[in-house]
């Protein structure tokens, strides 16, 4: 068979294609839900104008993306049986349990209650307004942990059996299952990560409109309200972080050691950790380095004088347990997005500290290279989301649920090729064409800048019109 | 009763919510061409169904997770089966989806042209095409013994599972077109009401002949039964319609696609995807189930879940039970 057409490339491209995608729009709608919460809720406390003009700015931009969160998400839940139908039949019994709760527990709220907060400005009494929004915020949270909850089981199967007799894994505690240490260290993570990224919004939007002079009155306290997000996020972000890497050199060593790109087992000042290589291609040798004593060490034990297994022994501890084959992720792309993440989202707290000092006692730095460096906060904190994923994910590999199924073993099998193909493209084009246009909304909303603040009822002070009709 | 025959009627009502509420939006999606005059008409139209639109939508979402969780190896053949008929749909959701939100981000009638095209064929789309899914399940699909779809795409497209699509289409929309009569003032829902007059009675008689043919070549007793009262309803709500009582037009519509969808899973019984080749290859309620420890633990979560999320849901639609005309929409644009 031709190569390009194999079901296995193409379902691969295709999943990691649309996940990415897909969590481009997430992180915005969990970390915007709750900005704007925050925003309305202190309109609500203090009746300040400017609170509600900064609520439905947001707000604004919220809707936008949101929209494609929903549609993108409805594909992930299809692909599992479109194209990982093998997959699905080894793990139903147990990953499909964390699915449904996040349908059922997550979905329906949020979906239900952000129409209310869209609709509902005059329709519903302030307060209770409010209310939408942070019901929003909980059911976007909520979604969060169920579907780390059920990535957690592939990358740390746990609470399961074997039925050899139908040749699947059975759930054996739902308890156990929703505590995945993973999951525990993961989520932290990845919703202090969500939150940082939309810091990192608030803070390119404002630095935009002060780099010009304008709108500051609404400008000024979002960017100071960015800046604190960014460093509190980013603390609660590396905090968990340091956890997560904690757990995964316990339970997927071969993860932590392809992220270092390790090949030798190294002990204490040994395991040190590399800002920087140079090396041939395939990450075997090295020819110039910066390293970090101890750090590697640290990372994975928490302790300095721990010892970090290289690849080639557990390649070949892995062969003496699996059988032949290479258990060895790509290193260089675990080795880089590791490293990105992680210089990415450090350099971005300091931009925010930076940013808070020049700001201090309402001054306003006049340099245009401050506002301009500023401004990359969002796309910067967007990929290194994008990074940590592709690491996490990459890393896995070959395994789809770490030592008990294969990806290649997943696959679809009566799906063909050249439906894959099909698939692919159409999701590419579909996705490119939305990408832009989705992207030049949000641009042209930002331009725009906050609108005056809508008419309120001069007895309850509630909004008097819809603010929003499609 | 045993845990995963609970399980199959749970699937089919979390479809039939499916159908029932996001079939009317499917309707009104339609229905933009034959409603709406002008741009402020199209927008009451959209409007009808702009705060719910989305949690009707994640009725498929739930109901797909919930197979899943519960029938894992029927969601396994049924998803990779059916690959590109998803695909449609799933491309077909994404364009309606978004063009909700998008189409009225700028002024210009190009823009807004554009989203009106992909709201119309976002919505006929997947109308037609979980027809032709749903009637080629119970119509039974070649499958082998691991229970992998053997056929190919244009085997999904037998007349029985056209007519079936064609059945949904004509349903959905009149569903929608009634439900546009219910939620909106003046001359649209005049012009409405007229429109379901003429689309009720094609979908009566395409209706008719699919489940008829569903009764004979397919079904039970007990399935026969549901499929008179599936006809029996339609005709009521038609009757309903030409009288204006609205709220029973659209109520008894509501009950016939739920006695369409039981009508379906009835033939089914026992089986959730019988083989068209060899009875032996199909998957039943007992092969294609999760274990007993995981349906437990599912049965507690819906058991817990769905009606605190019936609540919500009715609570939304009571927040926006008012109807719209075009004076609401020309006062929140200003
Ligand atoms: C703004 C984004 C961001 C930032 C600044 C960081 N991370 Fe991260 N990281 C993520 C965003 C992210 C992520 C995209 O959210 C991931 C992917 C999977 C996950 O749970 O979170 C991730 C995964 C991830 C993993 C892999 C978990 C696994 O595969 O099981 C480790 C070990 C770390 N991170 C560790 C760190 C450390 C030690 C950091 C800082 C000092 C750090 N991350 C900063
Ligand atoms: C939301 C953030 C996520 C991102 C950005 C992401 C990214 C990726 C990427 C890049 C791949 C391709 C890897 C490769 O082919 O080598 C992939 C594969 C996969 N991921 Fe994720 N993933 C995410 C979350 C999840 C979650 C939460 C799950 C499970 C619930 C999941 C399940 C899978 C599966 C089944 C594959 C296909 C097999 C494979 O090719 O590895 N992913 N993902
Ligand atoms: C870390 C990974 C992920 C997180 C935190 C996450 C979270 C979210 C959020 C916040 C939304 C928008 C909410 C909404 O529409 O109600 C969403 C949409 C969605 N996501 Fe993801 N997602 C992740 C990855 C995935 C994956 C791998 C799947 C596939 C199972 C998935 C399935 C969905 C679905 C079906 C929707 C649409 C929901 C709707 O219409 O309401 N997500 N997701």
């Amino acid at each position: 068979m031709n190569e390009w057409l194999d079901p296995l490339l193409l379902s691969r491209w295709q999943f990691g294609l649309t996940t990415v995608y897909h969590f481009l729009f997430v992180p915005l709608t969990i970390g915007m839900a709750l900005t704007v919460a925050i925003f309305q809720t202190a309109w609500v406390r203090t009746d300040k104008a400017k609170y509600l003009q900064l609520t439905h700015f947001f707000g604004k931009i919220f809707l936008i993306n949101f929209a494609m969160g929903v549609v993108t998400g409805i594909v992930q839940e299809f692909q599992f049986g479109m194209n990982w139908s093998d997959y699905s039949r080894f793990v139903g019994d147990v990953f499909g349990a964390p699915l449904a709760f996040e349908g059922i527990l997550a979905f329906f709220l949020e979906a239900t209650f952000i129409g209310l907060w869209i609709f509902g400005w005059d329709k519903l009494p302030k307060k209770l307004h409010l209310a939408t929004i942070w019901m929003t915020v909980i059911g976007s949270i909520t979604s969060a942990y169920f579907i780390l909850a059920a990535n957690a089981f592939m990358q740390n199967p746990i609470a399961y059996t074997i039925n050899a007799e139908k040749g699947r894994a059975e759930l054996t505690s739902i308890g156990e299952l929703l505590t995945n240490p993973i999951a525990l260290a993961a989520f932290p993570h990845t919703i202090f990560a969500c939150f940082m990224v939309s810091a990192g919004l608030i803070i390119s939007v404002a630095a935009w409109h002060l780099a010009r002079n304008q709108h500051f009155e609404t400008m000024r306290p979002a960017l100071k309200f960015g800046m604190w997000m960014m460093i509190i996020a980013g603390m609660g972000t590396t905090l968990a972080g340091d956890q997560l890497s904690l757990v995964m050199g316990e339970v997927q060593p071969m993860k932590m050691a392809a992220a270092e790109a390790l090949y030798h087992t190294a002990t204490g000042a040994n395991a040190s950790f590399s800002l920087f290589t140079l090396g041939t291609p395939d990450g075997v040798h090295e020819l110039f380095s910066i390293r970090i004593p101890y750090l590697l060490s640290f990372l994975s034990t928490h302790t300095f004088d721990g010892t970090v297994e290289g690849i080639n022994n557990l390649q070949a501890q892995y062969i003496a347990t699996y059988g032949p084959g290479d258990y060895t992720p790509t290193i260089w792309i675990t080795y880089w997005a590791f490293r990105w993440m992680i210089a990415l989202g450090l350099l971005h707290m300091l931009v925010a500290v930076v940013g808070l000092f020049l700001t201090r006692k309402g001054r306003m730095p006049t340099q245009k290279w401050v506002w301009k460096l500023a401004i990359w906060s969002f796309p910067a904190s967007l990929l290194a989301m994008t990074v940590g994923w592709v690491f996490t994910e990459m890393g896995r590999q070959p395994w789809l649920v770490f030592g008990l199924l294969k990806t290649q073993d997943g696959v679809s099998p009566g799906v063909t090729g050249v439906e894959i193909l099909i698939s692919l493209i159409a999701f590419t084009v579909l996705y490119g064409i939305l990408a832009v246009v989705e992207f030049r909304l949000i641009l042209r909303a930002v331009q725009r800048g906050p609108d005056d603040a809508p008419e309120l009822d001069e007895e309850s002070g509630d909004v008097k019109h819809a603010v929003t009709v499609y | 009763m045993d845990l995963n025959i609970l399980w199959f009627w749970i699937i089919a009502f979390m479809f039939i919510g499916y159908f029932v509420l996001d079939g009317f939006d499917f309707g009104v999606g339609m229905s933009l061409p034959f409603l709406g005059k002008d741009d402020t008409d199209r927008r009451v139209l959209i409007n009808t169904i702009g705060p719910v639109w989305d949690l009707n939508e994640t009725w498929v979402i739930v109901a797909g997770a919930s197979l899943f969780a519960a029938f894992p190896e029927w969601y396994a053949t049924m998803f990779s089966g059916f690959y590109l008929p998803l695909l449609l749909i799933l491309l077909a959701l994404i364009v309606r989806g978004v063009s909700f939100e998008y189409r009225h981000q700028r002024p210009e009638s190009e823009w807004k042209k554009w989203f009106d095209a992909m709201i119309i064929v976002g919505s006929a789309v997947p109308a037609l095409l979980w027809g032709v899914a749903f009637a080629n399940v119970v119509r039974g699909v070649p499958l082998d013994a691991d229970f992998n779809y053997t056929g190919t795409f244009f085997d999904l497209l037998n007349p029985y599972a056209l007519l079936g699509g064609l059945t949904t289409l004509l349903l959905f929309f009149t569903h929608g077109v009634i439900f546009v009569t219910l939620k909106t003032e003046g001359d649209i829902r005049v012009r409405a009401r007229k429109l379901a007059f003429r689309a009720g009675a094609a979908t009566i008689i395409v209706a008719a002949a699919f489940l008829l043919w569903t009764t004979f070549g397919f079904g039970t007793l007990a399935s026969g039964v549901l499929a008179a009262g599936a006809a029996l309803t339609l005709i009521v709500s038609f009757v309903a319609n030409l009288r204006g009582a609205e709220r029973w037009a659209f109520a008894l519509m509501a009950v016939t696609i739920g006695l369409a969808v039981l009508t379906l899973f009835a033939s089914l019984f026992p089986f959730v995807m019988p083989a068209s080749n060899d009875p032996a290859n199909g998957l039943t309620i007992a092969n294609a189930s999760s274990s007993p420890y995981t349906l437990q633990v599912m049965s507690w979560t819906a058991l817990i879940g769905m009606p605190v999320i019936l609540g919500y849901q009715a609570f939304s639609y009571w927040v926006f039970r008012k109807r719209i005309g075009r004076s609401h929409i020309e006062a929140a644009v200003h």
